[in-house]
C-alpha cells in the first residue's frame, strides 16, 4: 500500500509541528499558494511503520551477499556512519567561517594527502559528486589543458568497448566526439586498433584498468605510451581501484587524470543509488585545472582555497564542497584501514574472486577469459546455455534472488553475450562464496533438468517479474497527480 | 585485518582451491617495474575506539554557533524517525534497484518520492533526484536547450538574481557544449529580475529563461510575469526554488496560465542536515511533454507475471548505461539515500506541517528583519516581499564583522553578499528558520549592536 492510500484528513505527525502559525500579513496574496500539496495525513508511527516495512523488501549488503560486478559492494562499517553523523559534523553549515571548520577541514586535508598517496597523482581535488561527475571534471580538465596550448584541433576521445556508459557520455558532455576501441581476444585493448584510431585529433583516451572485463590490461605501459607520444592525455575511470589498491598505482601506469569512486573502494554506502564521491586526482600538468573548491593549509589553519588560487580551474561542480559527508566517511575507513589495509583490500578482493571463478568453472560455468587471472572480479558467460538450454544470463540472475543471493550485474559489459558480472568483495567469508557456488551449482541442475522454472523465477520475493514494456508505454510516475487542487 | 573475515585456514583452502601458492601469486599478470611498494605516507590503521577519539576530537574543535546563514543551505529541524530509518541496512547499504523484485522497498519508496516532489510544485512528473540544486539547474539548462526544438538557439538567459554559485556550476557544466549563459539584470529598489530589461532580449532568440523563487536575495520574482514573458517569446521556463518554500508560495506548475516547463532546485531543506555542503539533493519536475528529454532515474509503476502492482526503473532508453554517448546526461549514481531521507520527512510533516515550517521560518526572519533595522547602522536594501531570507546594509567591513561574531561570539552572522555582488557594498544577507527563537534573535541583534554601536 502507498503511503498515499493510509492519509486521513486531519491527521498529522504533532509532534513534528511548530508551535506557532506565524503570521503572513508580508506576503502578497498573489504570490501565496492556493492548492494544497499532495503529502500524506498521517501519524508519526504510520511513517515509521510504512517505511520500515519498505525497507525489509530490499536487499543489501546488510542483508544479502550482494556480488554486484563493478560496483564493489563490499561492507559499511558503521563507525563511519555514526562519527560522520557527530552533531558538530552534521550541523556545521558549509559557509560558516574556517575557524568553524578545523576539525572537518582537518580530516579532509588528510584524505587528500591519502588519495594522492595511494593513487600516485600529484594533487587531488574531492569536489566532484559522484564517478560520472568526477569524469567529467576529468576530461574538462584534458579540454582546458589542450585549449590553453591553443591545441584546438584534438576534438575526439577514446573509449574502449568494454567501458562503462558513463566514460562516452562524459566525453560528449564536454563537447567531445567518441571513438570506440575494440578489445582483443584475450581481454586486452587492441593495440593496433588503436594505433589505427589515434591521431593528431585525440584528445585523449579513457581506461579502467583492471577493466570492466574484469582482467588487468598487461599493455598498460605501451597504450600509455601510444597515446602520450600522439600528444593524448590518460584519463583512468577508478570505478575498479578496489582491485589493485597498494599494489599499483594509476599514476606509476602513466595516467595524467583519474577520478576515484569512494562509495566503492571506500566503502561509502551505496544508499539504494546514492550518495557517491568522485575525487579526480591529476598529474603535476593539470594541477592548475582542478575543480575547486580544494582544502589547502595557510599559517597552521586549513581553508578552502577557490577561483583565486586556481584562476584556471575548470570550475566548480556542485554548490559547495562536493559530498562533504561521504568523503568523511571514505576518510574513517582509509584511517580504519591504514597503510597496511589497503593492500589488503585489493588482495583479499582478488583472492575471493579467483577462487570463486575456479570453483564456479568447477561446477560447469564457462568464463568468458579462462585463460586470464581474475582480478577483483571476473565474467561468466551463459552463451552456451542460452543455446543448449534456453535460459539466460537474466533467468539466473533472477533464481538467484529466490536462494537470498542478490544477483550479479548482468549483460554488461555489452560485448560478452549472456553474461554475469560477479564481484564478491574482501569482506565477504568464505562459507558465504561457497553457499554461492552450491547454489549456483542447484540452479545449473534446475536449468537442465526444468528449465522453465528458472523463466518466471523469482517466486519467492515481494513481487514477480515486473512488466518493463508497460512501465514504458503507460508511464506512471506519479500517484494521482494534482488530486486535491 | 579490519573488515577481513579470512582465517589463515580459509585463504590456504582457497589458494589450494584456485592452485597458487600465495596471494601474491594472483597479481602475476600486472607487469613487475609497475608495482608499488608500500605506502609510506599513509599512517598506520586505528581501531573503532581509537578513530572515534580522534573525530570526536575533530568535531569538538568546529563547535556548533548559532546559525543565521543560509544562501543556499537551510538549518531546519529534521525529525528523528528521518534519520532512524533512513540508514536501517535495508536503505543504506543497498544499490541502485536494477533487480527490481529485490529492491521494492527502494523502488516505491522512489515513487512515493517523485509523486510528492511532482504534487509539491504542481508539475506532471519528477526524476529520482540529481546531485545538488546547482549541478540540477545545469542539468536543466541542458534539458531546455534540447528540449526547445523550435527554437535551436544555445542561449539562455540566467538572471543575476540566480544562486551566483549555481550560475557559476552551470557555465562550468555548460559551457563546454557551446551553449552561452546571458545575464539579466535586477531592479536595484526592488531586487527583483528587471522586467523592463528583458525587452532588450526580444528578438535574439533564446532556448529558456530562468526564474529563481525566492531569489538569492530572498526576493520573490514577478514569477507570474517572467513565465508569461518567456512563453511569449518561445523559450522554455526553468524555475529554481526552494522546496519548502512551495507549501507557501504558489508553485511553479501555477505560474502564469501556462506553469513553467521545468523546475529544479535545492532539496536539503527536506530533511537533510547541513553537513558542510553535502551530500544533499537535486531535484527536478517538468511537464509530461518533456518528460523523456529528463535527466536521471525515474521510477514507474507496472504490474507483474501475476497482475499484482509494482515499482521499476523506467525509461531507461534515455540513459547512459543503455545510450552511451548519446545519453540524455552522463549521471548513473544520484542522492537515493537523502531523498530516502526527504520522503520521511515530508511524509511527517504533511502539507500543513511543511506549510508550518514555512510560515515560521517566514515568521522568524521578519522578526529578525525587524530587531536588525531598529539598530543604528543597519539599513534595508530592497523593497519587494521577501521570503525566510533578507539582505541588510551596514556601516561597517561585514566580512570583518562575520569573523568576530563568529570568534567571539559563536553567531554565524550571515552571508557577505558583497563577495558576489561589490555593487550592493557592505550588505550581509540573514536568515532565521524556524529553529531560531526570539531569545536566538535578540542574542544576535545585541552582539551587533554592541559591534556597531559601542
Amino acid at each position: 500500500m502507498l503511503i498515499f492510500e493510509q492519509s486521513h484528513h486531519g491527521r498529522a505527525a504533532n509532534a513534528q509541528l511548530p508551535q506557532d502559525n506565524g503570521a503572513l500579513a508580508s506576503l502578497p496574496a498573489d504570490a501565496l499558494r492556493a492548492s494544497k500539496p499532495n503529502l500524506p495525513e498521517v501519524s508519526e508511527m504510520q511513517v515509521v511503520r510504512h517505511f520500515t516495512r519498505l525497507s525489509q523488501k530490499n536487499f543489501s549488503i546488510d542483508t544479502h551477499f550482494y556480488p554486484l560486478g563493478s560496483c564493489t559492494m563490499k561492507y559499511n562499517p558503521r563507525a563511519c556512519n555514526t562519527l560522520a553523523s557527530l552533531p558538530e559534523f552534521s550541523g556545521r553549515h558549509p559557509l560558516g567561517p574556517s575557524l568553524h571548520g578545523q576539525g572537518f577541514l582537518s580530516c579532509m586535508y588528510e584524505l587528500q594527502g591519502i588519495l594522492k598517496e595511494v593513487t600516485g597523482m600529484q594533487a587531488v581535488s574531492l569536489s566532484p559528486a559522484a564517478g560520472a561527475q568526477g569524469e567529467f571534471a576529468g576530461v574538462a580538465m584534458i579540454k582546458a589543458y589542450h585549449d590553453e596550448r591553443k591545441d584546438t584541433a584534438r576534438c575526439e576521445i577514446l573509449v574502449p568497448d568494454a567501458a562503462h556508459g558513463t566514460n562516452p557520455a562524459s566525453a560528449v558532455m564536454c563537447g567531445y566526439k567518441v571513438r570506440e576501441i575494440p578489445t582483443g581476444k584475450n581481454g586486452d585493448v587492441d593495440i593496433e586498433a588503436l594505433k589505427d584510431a589515434i591521431g593528431p585529433q585525440t584528445a585523449g583516451i579513457m581506461l579502467t584498468n583492471p577493466s570492466t572485463l574484469g582482467v588487468f590490461d598487461r599493455k598498460i605501459k605501451d597504450i600509455a605510451d601510444i597515446v602520450h607520444e600522439a600528444g593524448g592525455l590518460l584519463y583512468y575511470d577508478g570505478a575498479n581501484l578496489n582491485a589493485i589498491l597498494g599494489k599499483v598505482r594509476p599514476g606509476d601506469m602513466g595516467f595524467d587524470v583519474i577520478h576515484m569512486n569512494l562509495h566503492k573502494t571506500f566503502s561509502t554506502p551505496h544508499g539504494g543509488g546514492g550518495p557517491g564521491a568522485g575525487p579526480v586526482g591529476v598529474s603535476k600538468r593539470l594541477k592548475p585545472y582542478l575543480p575547486v573548491p580544494i582544502v589547502g593549509k595557510k599559517g597552521g589553519q586549513y581553508e578552502l582555497l577557490d577561483e583565486n588560487d586556481y584562476p584556471n580551474t575548470i570550475g566548480r561542480m556542485s554548490a559547495f564542497a562536493g559530498n562533504a559527508g561521504v568523503l568523511l566517511r571514505a576518510y574513517i575507513y582509509a584511517k580504519m584501514l591504514g597503510r597496511e589495509g589497503m593492500s589488503r583490500v585489493a588482495e583479499f578482493a582478488t583472492l575471493n574472486a579467483n577462487y570463486l571463478l575456479k570453483r564456479l568453472m568447477e561446477v560447469g560455468y564457462d568464463a568468458a577469459y579462462p585463460e586470464r587471472r581474475a582480478t577483483h572480479e571476473f565474467i561468466l558467460t551463459l552463451k552456451k546455455q542460452a543455446k543448449e538450454l534456453d535460459v539466460t544470463a537474466m533467468d539466473v540472475a533472477k533464481r538467484l534472488l529466490d536462494y537470498d543471493f542478490h544477483a550479479p550485474t548482468t549483460y554488461f559489459p555489452l560485448l560478452i553475450p549472456e553474461c554475469l558480472l560477479i564481484e564478491p568483495t574482501e569482506t565477504e567469508a568464505k562459507e558465504t562464496l561457497d553457499g554461492f557456488i552450491d547454489t549456483m551449482a542447484l540452479i545449473l541442475r534446475e536449468a537442465k533438468t526444468d528449465g522453465s522454472l528458472l523463466k518466471e523465477a523469482p517466486y519467492t520475493l515481494p513481487v514477480r517479474r515486473l512488466d518493463d514494456v508497460k512501465a514504458v508505454k503507460q508511464l506512471d510516475v506519479v500517484w494521482n497527480k494534482r488530486e486535491s487542487k | 585485518m579490519p573488515f577481513i573475515p579470512h582465517t589463515e585456514q580459509d585463504v590456504e583452502q582457497m589458494l589450494s582451491a584456485i592452485g597458487v601458492d600465495s596471494i601474491d601469486d594472483l597479481f602475476d599478470e600486472i607487469p613487475e617495474d609497475l608495482r608499488c611498494g608500500e605506502l609510506e605516507k599513509i599512517p598506520a590503521g586505528m581501531n573503532e575506539m581509537e578513530v572515534t577519539r580522534l573525530l570526536r576530537e575533530r568535531a569538538a574543535q568546529d563547535g556548533l554557533p548559532l546559525c543565521f546563514l543560509g544562501a543556499g543551505a537551510y538549518e531546519h529541524h529534521i525529525p528523528a524517525a528521518v534519520w532512524e530509518i533512513t540508514t536501517r541496512g535495508e536503505f543504506y547499504s543497498a544499490y541502485t534497484p536494477y533487480q527490481a523484485e529485490a529492491s521494492q522497498g527502494t523502488l516505491q519508496l522512489l515513487y512515493e518520492y517523485q509523486s510528492m516532489m511532482a504534487s509539491l510544485m504542481a508539475m506532471d512528473v519528477s526524476n529520482a533526484s540529481l546531485y545538488d540544486g546547482a549541478s540540477a539547474l545545469a542539468e536543466a539548462v541542458l534539458m531546455a536547450v534540447r528540449a526547445n526544438k523550435k527554437s535551436k538557439s544555445r542561449k539562455i538567459l540566467m538572471p543575476l538574481t540566480v544562486n551566483p554559485v549555481y550560475r557559476s556550476v552551470t557555465e562550468a557544466i555548460v559551457k563546454n557544449q557551446n551553449i552561452e549563459l546571458v545575464d539579466v539584470p535586477y531592479n536595484a529598489e526592488t531586487g527583483q529580475t528587471d522586467l523592463e530589461a528583458l525587452t532588450q532580449f526580444v528578438d535574439e532568440g533564446f532556448a529558456a529563461l530562468v526564474i529563481p523563487q525566492p531569489n538569492f536575495f530572498g526576493v520573490l520574482e514577478n514569477v507570474d510575469a517572467l513565465t508569461t514573458w518567456a512563453a511569449a517569446n518561445k523559450m522554455l521556463s526553468i524555475g529554481v526554488v526552494n522546496p519548502m518554500a512551495m507549501a507557501l508560495l504558489k508553485p511553479p506548475g501555477e505560474w502564469a496560465d501556462t506553469g513553467v516547463d521545468i523546475v529544479c532546485g535545492e532539496g536539503q531543506p527536506l530533511g537533510v542536515p547541513l553537513a558542510s555542503g553535502g551530500p544533499y539533493f537535486g531535484f527536478m519536475c517538468c511537464k509530461q511533454q518533456h518528460v523523456r528529454q529528463m535527466p536521471g532515474r525515474i521510477i514507474g509503476r507496472t504490474t507483474d507475471l501475476e497482475g499484482q502492482q509494482g515499482f521499476t526503473l523506467t525509461l531507461q532508453a534515455r540513459e547512459q548505461h543503455i545510450r552511451r554517448s548519446k545519453a540524455t546526461s552522463n549521471i548513473c549514481t544520484n542522492q537515493g539515500l537523502l531523498v530516502t531521507a526527504a520522503t520521511i520527512y515530508m511524509s511527517l510533516l504533511g502539507p500543513q506541517g511543511l506549510k508550518k515550517v514555512a510560515l515560521n521560518s517566514h515568521k522568524n526572519t521578519q522578526l529578525l528583519r525587524q530587531r536588525l533595522m531598529s539598530i543604528k547602522g543597519v539599513k534595508s536594501v530592497f523593497n519587494a516581499p521577501i521570503f525566510h531570507e533578507c539582505v541588510v546594509q551596514l556601516d561597517t567591513d561585514v566580512k570583518q564583522l562575520i569573523n568576530t561574531l563568529a570568534r567571539e561570539h559563536h553567531i554565524l552572522a550571515g552571508f557577505e553578499v558583497s563577495a558576489h555582488y561589490p555593487e550592493l557594498g557592505n550588505a550581509l544577507m540573514v536568515c532565521a528558520t524556524e529553529t531560531r527563537t526570539e531569545n536566538d534573535i535578540e542574542q544576535f541583534a545585541t552582539k551587533l549592536d554592541t559591534l556597531l554601536n559601542g
